[in-house]
C-alpha cells in the first residue's frame, strides 16, 4: 500500500475530531485540555504532511514553533487549572459557572 | 474728560450701585440703600450739570461699536438731544425722589438691600432706553426694564398674588415685545439700518422708502408700546402690578416703564405714517376712556391710581397719534410729577394705616395727615387739570391738538375722559381724606416721617409749576427744529394764560369738564359712607367694578386656549416623543438584547461547540 497524503490527512482529521469531541462533551477540565492538545497535534500532523509532500520545509519549521508555544501554553494552562482546583476544589466545568447570569 | 462722558457715567452709575449691593454690601442695609440713593442723585446732579454746560439744543452721539457681523453693525451708543436730555433729567429726578422715599417706606422690610439693588437696576434700564441711539440697544434695555419690573412687582414673592402679578407683567409685555421685534426686523430688512439718525435721514430723503410695509412696520413697533405702556388690549398687567411695593408703583407709573412706550413712539415718530398714527390715536383714546370708566368704581387706593395712569397713558398715546409727540412728551413729563406724587401720597396713607388700601376704610385723614393731604390734593388738581397746575397745560395741549386737526371724535373722548378723571380723583379724595373716620386703623393714623414727606413736597412743587417752566418748548425744539427757530421766550403770565389765547375751545371745555367732574363727585361723595353709584348705575357699575371682565375674558379665551395647546404639547411630548421615539428605541434595543442574552449560556463547551460548528459551516461554504 502506497501511503499518500490522503492517509496523513485522514489521520489528522480523525485526531482533530476526536479532540474536538473531547473538548465538547467531557466535563473534566484536564480531559478538555488533553482534547485541545490532541487538536493541536492533529494540525501539526497535517502541516508536516503538507510539508513533506510539497517538498517545502516551511511547514516543519511552523510545527517546531507550534510545539514550543504549545509547551509554554500547556504549562500556563495547567498552572491555571491547578490554581483553580486549589481554590474551588473542583475541576468540573459544571461547577465553574461564575460568568453565567 | 469730555462732556459726553457725563451721560455715560449717569447711565452706568446705578448699575454699578446695583452690582456693588448684590455682590458686596447686601448685608449692610444702610450702606446698600445709601449707595443706591447716592448713585441716582449723583446721576441727577450730573445731568443738570450736563444741561447747564451744553444747553438743551445740542445734538450729540457717542458711539462704541458693539458687534459687527458682515455689513451689519450694532452700536452701543448714546443719542443726546433735547428729547433724551430732558427725559434723562425727568427719570433721574423722579427716581431720586422715589429712592429717598423708599428709605422711609421700606425701612421695616427684610429685603431692604435687595429692593435698592433692583431699583438701581431699573433706573439704569430706563436710562438705557432713553439714551439708546439704535433699535437693538433700545430693545435690550427695553427687555431689561421688563426684567427689573418683574423683580420689583414680584418683590414680595412669598405672596402668591405678587409673584403672579410679576409673571403677568412680564408675559404680557413679552406679547407686545414680540410685535416690536418683528417691527424692528421689518425696518432693518427694508431700510438696512437700525440707527435712529440714519433711519431718519433715509426717510427724509425718500419718504416712501418703507414702501408697502410702512403701516405694518409702524403698527408692529406700536405693539411694543402697547405692551410697555399698557394700552388696550394689553393693559391687564398694570393694575395687577400694584402688588409691588408702593414706591415701585410710583416708579413704574411715573417716569419709567410705562413712559418708555410713549417715549419710544416719540423717538421713532418719523417712522410712523398717517394710517398707523390714526390707529395709534384711536387705541390711545379708547384706552383712556375705558380705564377711566373702570377707575370710577375701584375701591383700592392704588388701583384707582393705576387705572388713572392707564387712562393718562391713553391720552399720551392719543397725542402721539394726533401727530403730537411734543404734546405727548409734555403730558408725560407733567404726569411723571403728579403721578409719582399721588402714588407716594397713597403710599404714605397706606403706611400710616398699616397696609390698609380700601378707601372706604379710611376717611377723615385730612386732619390726621395734613402734609400728605395737601400734597395729594395738589396732585389731584394737577391730574384733573385745574388752572394753573401742570396737568391743565399738558392735557390742554393734547385736546388743542385734536381740535386743530378737526378730530372731533377723539376731542370728545378726551373731554369725557377729563370729566371722569376729575370725578374719580375727587371721589378718592373725598372718601379717603374727607368725611368721618370709618375704621380703627384710620382713627389711629398719624403723619408719616419727614423722609417720606420731603419727596412729596418736592414733587408737589413741580406738579404745580411743571406746566409753565417751558418743558414744552424743549420738546418742540426737538420735533420742529427744522421748521422753527428755537422758541421765543414768553413771560410767566403769558404762559399761564397761553392756552386760552391759543385754543380757547379746548381750554374752556377742559375746564368745564373739571367743573362737571368735581361737582358730580362732590354731590355724590362729599359725605358718603358707602358708594351710591352701584344703585344708580346698576349693571354698568358692576361691569366697571369688575374691570369690564377683561381679565375673565382672557382667562376664558387666551389662557384656556393656551392651556389646551400646552396640554396637547404635553401629550405629544409625553407619548409621542418620550413614549414612541425615546422609549421605543430603548425598548427595542432592550428586547433584542434580552433575546440575544439567552445565547450566552456561560457554558464554555457550548461556545466551543458553536465555534467549531461555525468554522465547519464556513469551510463548507468556502470549499463548495
Amino acid at each position: 500500500m502506497n501511503v499518500g497524503i490522503e492517509h496523513y490527512l485522514t489521520v489528522s482529521i480523525i485526531l482533530f475530531c476526536l479532540g474536538l469531541l473531547g473538548v465538547v462533551v467531557r466535563r473534566n477540565l484536564l480531559v478538555i485540555y488533553m482534547g485541545l492538545e490532541l487538536m493541536l497535534n492533529a494540525a501539526n500532523l497535517a502541516l508536516v504532511a503538507f510539508s513533506r509532500f510539497n517538498n517545502d520545509l516551511d511547514g516543519q519549521v511552523f510545527v517546531f514553533f507550534i510545539i514550543t508555544v504549545a509547551a509554554a501554553e500547556v504549562s500556563v494552562g495547567l498552572a491555571l487549572i491547578v490554581a483553580l482546583y486549589r481554590k474551588r476544589r473542583t475541576a468540573h466545568v459544571e461547577d465553574l459557572t461564575l460568568m453565567k447570569l | 474728560m469730555t462732556l459726553v462722558a457725563i451721560p455715560w457715567i449717569v447711565l452706568f452709575l446705578p448699575l454699578l450701585a446695583a452690582a456693588l449691593i448684590t455682590l458686596f454690601t447686601w448685608q449692610d442695609r444702610k450702606l446698600s440703600a445709601g449707595l443706591s440713593i447716592a448713585a441716582v442723585i449723583t446721576g441727577f446732579v450730573l445731568t443738570l450739570l450736563y444741561v447747564g454746560l451744553t444747553g438743551w439744543h445740542t445734538t450729540r452721539e457717542s458711539v462704541l461699536t458693539w458687534l459687527a457681523i458682515g455689513d451689519f453693525q450694532v452700536d452701543f451708543g448714546l443719542r443726546l438731544d433735547s428729547l433724551s436730555t430732558l427725559m434723562m433729567l425727568l427719570v433721574t429726578g423722579v427716581a431720586s425722589a422715589i429712592h429717598v422715599y423708599s428709605w422711609g417706606y421700606m425701612n421695616e422690610d427684610p429685603g431692604f438691600s435687595r429692593f435698592f439693588a433692583y431699583l438701581s437696576l431699573f433706573t439704569t434700564s430706563m436710562l438705557g432706553i432713553v439714551l439708546a441711539n439704535n433699535f437693538v440697544e433700545l430693545f435690550i434695555f427695553w427687555e431689561l426694564v421688563g426684567v427689573s419690573s418683574y423683580l420689583l412687582v414680584g418683590f414680595w414673592f412669598e405672596r402668591p398674588a405678587a409673584a403672579d402679578a410679576g409673571k403677568k407683567a412680564f408675559l404680557t409685555n413679552r406679547i407686545g415685545d414680540f410685535g416690536f421685534l418683528l417691527g424692528i426686523l421689518t425696518v432693518w430688512s427694508t431700510l438696512g439700518s437700525l440707527n435712529f439718525s440714519v433711519l431718519q435721514q433715509k426717510l427724509l430723503a425718500d419718504p416712501q422708502a418703507l414702501g408697502g410695509l410702512a403701516t405694518a412696520a409702524g403698527l408692529l413697533i406700536f405693539c411694543g408700546a402697547v405692551g410697555k405702556s399698557a394700552q388696550f388690549p394689553l393693559h391687564v398687567w398694570l393694575p395687577d402690578a400694584m402688588e409691588g411695593p408702593t414706591p415701585v408703583s410710583a416708579l413704574i407709573h411715573a417716569a419709567t416703564m410705562v413712559a418708555a412706550g410713549v417715549y419710544m413712539l416719540c423717538r421713532v415718530f418719523f417712522l410712523l405714517n398717517n394710517p398707523a398714527l390714526e390707529v395709534i390715536s384711536w387705541v390711545g383714546g379708547f384706552t383712556a376712556l375705558f380705564s377711566a370708566l373702570i377707575a370710577v368704581q375701584q375701591n383700592d387706593i392704588k388701583r384707582i391710581l393705576a387705572y388713572s395712569t392707564l387712562s393718562q397713558l391713553g391720552y399720551m398715546v392719543m397725542g402721539v397719534g394726533l401727530h403730537g409727540p411734543k404734546e405727548a412728551m409734555f403730558h408725560l413729563s407733567t404726569h411723571a410729577f403728579f403721578k409719582a406724587l399721588l402714588f407716594l401720597g397713597a403710599g404714605s396713607v397706606i403706611l400710616a394705616l398699616h397696609h390698609e388700601q380700601d378707601i372706604w376704610k379710611m376717611g377723615g385723614l385730612r386732619k390726621k395727615m395734613p402734609v400728605t393731604y395737601w400734597t395729594f390734593l395738589v396732585g389731584t388738581l394737577a391730574l384733573a387739570g385745574v388752572v394753573p397746575f401742570s396737568g391743565f397745560y399738558s392735557k390742554d395741549a393734547i385736546l388743542g391738538l385734536a381740535a386743530d386737526q378737526h378730530a372731533y371724535g377723539r376731542f370728545a373722548l378726551g373731554v369725557v375722559v377729563a370729566v371722569l378723571t376729575t370725578f374719580y380723583m375727587f371721589r378718592l379724595v373725598f372718601v379717603a381724606f374727607g368725611g368721618a373716620v370709618r375704621s380703627d386703623a384710620a382713627g389711629h393714623a398719624h403723619e408719616s416721617p419727614p423722609v417720606i414727606l420731603f419727596p412729596l413736597r418736592i414733587l408737589a412743587f413741580f406738579s404745580v409749576i411743571g406746566g409753565v417752566i417751558g418743558i414744552e418748548n424743549v420738546y418742540a425744539a426737538h420735533v420742529y427744529a427744522a421748521q422753527f427757530p428755537p422758541g421765543q421766550s414768553l413771560s410767566l403770565l403769558q404762559q399761564i394764560v397761553g392756552p386760552f389765547a391759543e385754543a380757547p375751545l379746548a381750554a374752556s371745555l377742559g375746564l368745564l369738564a373739571v367743573a362737571v367732574g368735581f361737582f358730580a363727585a362732590y354731590s355724590l361723595y362729599a359725605n358718603a359712607t358707602k358708594d351710591p353709584l352701584p344703585e344708580k348705575l346698576g349693571a354698568l357699575a358692576l361691569w366697571m367694578r369688575n374691570r369690564f371682565y377683561v381679565d375673565e375674558l382672557y382667562e376664558a379665551t387666551f389662557i384656556r386656549l393656551h392651556d389646551c395647546l400646552a396640554a396637547i404639547a404635553d401629550w405629544i411630548d409625553r407619548w409621542l416623543i418620550a413614549g414612541v421615539a425615546v422609549r421605543g428605541v430603548h425598548g427595542t434595543t432592550e428586547i433584542i438584547g434580552r433575546t440575544l442574552r439567552e445565547l450566552q449560556t456561560g457554558n464554555l463547551q457550548t461556545y466551543a461547540f458553536l465555534f467549531a460548528l461555525g468554522v465547519a459551516l464556513l469551510l463548507l461554504f468556502m470549499l463548495r
